[in-house]
């Protein structure tokens, strides 16, 4: 029977199955990080199990970081506490950690895959749930809680019952200017931040496939602010030649098998999904949020939306409190919107392309009167991989600030945050309330965007840039 | 994971969809190492507004909470559960939920009821004109009722009879420890490792 490439990635990792009871799957990779993960160590300790495979899990430090002064201990006392314990738990039950300050350490899912662990056709966890991210390589990869964390730990399995599939399939090339970023948030706002509920969405199509590795994360990266669990993209080409040459990706012999089996994974050709999308990428432009949940979005050349044009009476309620927590006017052009901070960095847009796009923005300009500007890079690799391009400097010498890598401002756990009213361009994902900070608002933009709102003050994209150039 | 049956008790209504992992715990909160003492944190942000529907004196002692559409979107942080447990809630009832959230809910002897957004709205005129209703949830036969409602109620089949035994999942899957060894046995030579 045709099957899909979810479909195929499910089967392989089917440990045991049983009528009536989830299937037991396979865990190929599990990442973790401090804070989902120090209350499972305990249920360990209590229920004196071990960590069945040290060799398929690796921890990092992310969350709660600093992303300056890292020489120094963490200042946050219950930081540092949450930090110590993962490091003493990896050292107790002999799972790998990249530490601050060691030349490894990013964001988890940064990590991963510019190790080379992540690969086609695996089953990659991690109690985060932008662990989605790591289905840009075809595997089949999702966020768990605290109980899930135990629970592979345990067994390296979990118990789960099988998702619905979903094609999104984007049609046609993306216009100049249009970025990753702006297309999975017009998907988003299309199918709403519970569309995917219940579903693995599968991102193919012209468009997708000429995409790079580094952008087909960022699309995977926010399945879960469309509900998804999960998003995936077949391996092809340019999977094989990003991984080709990794630390921990096939060598010799193993990587000829390797890729004789990603290769198979692509979904046949009359698979059925439980679901399909289509998208025409020629309609897409830059798109930005103005609410308070990654749904509420709108090109950048719209205006921010009346809530009584909404027909659903939920959207509508959502739409105004939205706007209320926003201050935000209906009627008002985005573009008009006016900045406080540019925060460029995330598991989203924390990657080496995503700083090279915002310096190439940035380059010779300045940055805004009382606009801040910061940019964290997503792992120490990519941050001297930066620093070695001279993108550092562009973006000293344009007034931002160059930071350490880390979660950062995306969910301001370490001292990175908002102050009640502030308002930020965000490369993050989420725009939820007080997400950068309480009483903080987000937008939600694209690398691009985000440097040339840093540029001119308010919400812009390099095209505006351009314009006042001439 | 203790046993669930029947719950009966006071609910809140909470008149807003898409309530997210951050309103129910901000990340600040998540620093914590240990499992239990979120209580505090329960929606810790909306909670400073007098207004807010748990602020009422009406809302005291509720275990169960009758949410919008979308309830517990986000992250994965497991502390959105505990948080609610031990501020006391025992069931949510809603139209949908994240699919993350309902997972760790199931875990942790959370019920998750699934109604018609109908229900919801029918359930949020009761105890809005009567917070004193006490409002029934009966896992077994699948239904809530209050007043003169009673609607039946969405759950997996499988984590109804878990959360009727309360069951522990990892002891269930080390039951087949052995399976799980062939199937390690058998993997591909070039899956990765980390170290």
């Amino acid at each position: 029977m045709a099957r899909t490439l979810a479909e195929k990635v499910w089967s392989d990792h089917v440990v045991r199955h049983a009528e009536g009871e989830p299937d037991i799957l396979f865990i190929d990779l599990h990442l973790v990080h401090e804070v989902t993960s120090a209350q499972a160590f305990d249920g360990l300790r209590e229920t004196q199990r071990i960590v069945r495979r040290p060799d398929l899990t690796l921890a990092t430090e992310d969350h709660n970081v600093p992303t300056i002064d890292i020489d120094k201990p963490i200042a946050d006392p219950i930081s540092r506490a949450q930090v110590d314990a993962l490091r003493n738990n990896c050292a107790e039950f002999g799972v790998p950690i990249y530490s601050l300050g060691n030349a490894e350490q990013g964001i988890v899912h940064v990590v991963g895959p510019q190790l080379g662990l992540t690969q086609p056709g695996m089953t990659v966890v991690c109690g985060d749930s932008h662990t989605s991210t790591h289905g840009a390589f075809g595997a089949l990869a999702f966020g768990i809680g605290t109980s899930e964390v135990e629970h592979v730990l345990a067994t390296q399995t979990l118990p789960l019952k099988p998702f619905k599939t979903m094609a999104i399939t984007v049609n046609g090339a993306l216009p100049e200017g249009v970025t990753a970023k702006d297309l999975i948030l017009a998907v988003i706002t299309k199918i709403g931040t519970g569309g995917g509920q219940g579903y693995v969405l599968e991102y193919r199509g012209e468009a997708i496939r000429a995409l790079s590795m580094e952008a087909r994360m960022t699309i995977c990266n926010m399945s879960i602010e469309a509900g998804a669990r999960a998003g995936m993209i077949a391996p092809d080409e340019t999977t094989f030649d990003y991984l080709n040459g990794r630390d921990h990706a096939p060598k010799d012999a193993d990587w000829d098998a390797a890729v004789a089996y990603w290769r198979t994974l692509p979904s046949d050709v009359d698979a059925k999904f439980d679901a399909e999308v289509v998208i025409e990428a020629s309609e897409l432009s830059p798109f930005v949020t103005w609410g308070t949940n990654p749904g509420q979005g709108a090109p950048l050349s719209g205006v921010v939306p009346t809530p009584e044009d909404f027909a659903d009476p939920a959207a509508r309620e959502a739409a105004t409190k939205a706007l209320a927590y926003m201050g935000l006017t209906a009627g008002t052009p985005l573009k008009s919107i006016a900045v406080d901070t540019v925060f460029l960095g995330s598991c989203t847009n924390g990657r080496i392309e995503d700083l090279r796009a915002a310096a190439d923005v940035v380059r010779g300009r300045k940055v805004a009167n009382g606009v801040r500007f910061m940019v964290v890079p997503g792992s120490v690799r990519v941050r001297l991989a930066a620093m070695a391009e001279g993108l550092d400097k562009i973006f000293l010498e344009a007034g931002a600030e160059w930071r350490e890598a880390g979660c950062s401002m995306c969910l301001a756990m370490n001292p990175d945050k908002l102050t009640p009213g502030e308002r930020s361009a965000s490369t993050s994902n989420r725009n939820f309330e007080g997400r950068q900070g309480p009483g903080g608002r987000t937008h939600l933009v694209s690398p691009q965007v985000a440097a040339a709102t840093a540029i001119r003050g308010t919400l812009s994209s390099p095209a505006d840039l351009n314009m006042d150039a001439s | 994971m203790e046993k669930f049956t029947v719950h009966s008790g006071t609910a809140a209504p909470l008149r807003a969809s898409n309530v997210d992992t951050d309103q129910i715990i901000p990340a600040e909160y998540l620093k914590r190492i240990t499992r239990h003492g979120f209580e505090d944190a329960l929606f810790a942000a909306w909670r400073k507004d007098p207004e807010f529907i748990l602020n009422q004196p009406q809302t005291q002692g509720v275990t169960i909470l009758v949410a919008g559409p979308d309830f517990g979107t986000g992250s994965s942080r497991e502390h959105a559960v505990w948080a609610l447990m031990d501020y006391g809630f025992k069931v949510i009832i809603s139209s949908r939920y994240a699919d993350i959230f309902r997972g760790n809910s199931g875990k942790q002897g959370l019920l998750t009821a699934v109604v018609d957004q109908e229900v919801v709205e029918t359930l949020w005129q009761i105890i809005e004109a009567a917070p004193q209703t006490q409002v029934t949830v009966d896992l077994e036969a699948r239904t809530v009722s209050a007043g003169e409602l009673t609607a039946t109620f969405e759950i997996d089949d499988y984590v109804r009879w878990r959360l009727i035994e309360g069951l522990d999942d990892i002891g269930l899957t080390m039951r087949h420890v052995e399976t799980i060894n062939s199937f390690e046995a058998a993997r591909p030579t070039f899956k990765p490792v980390t170290r």
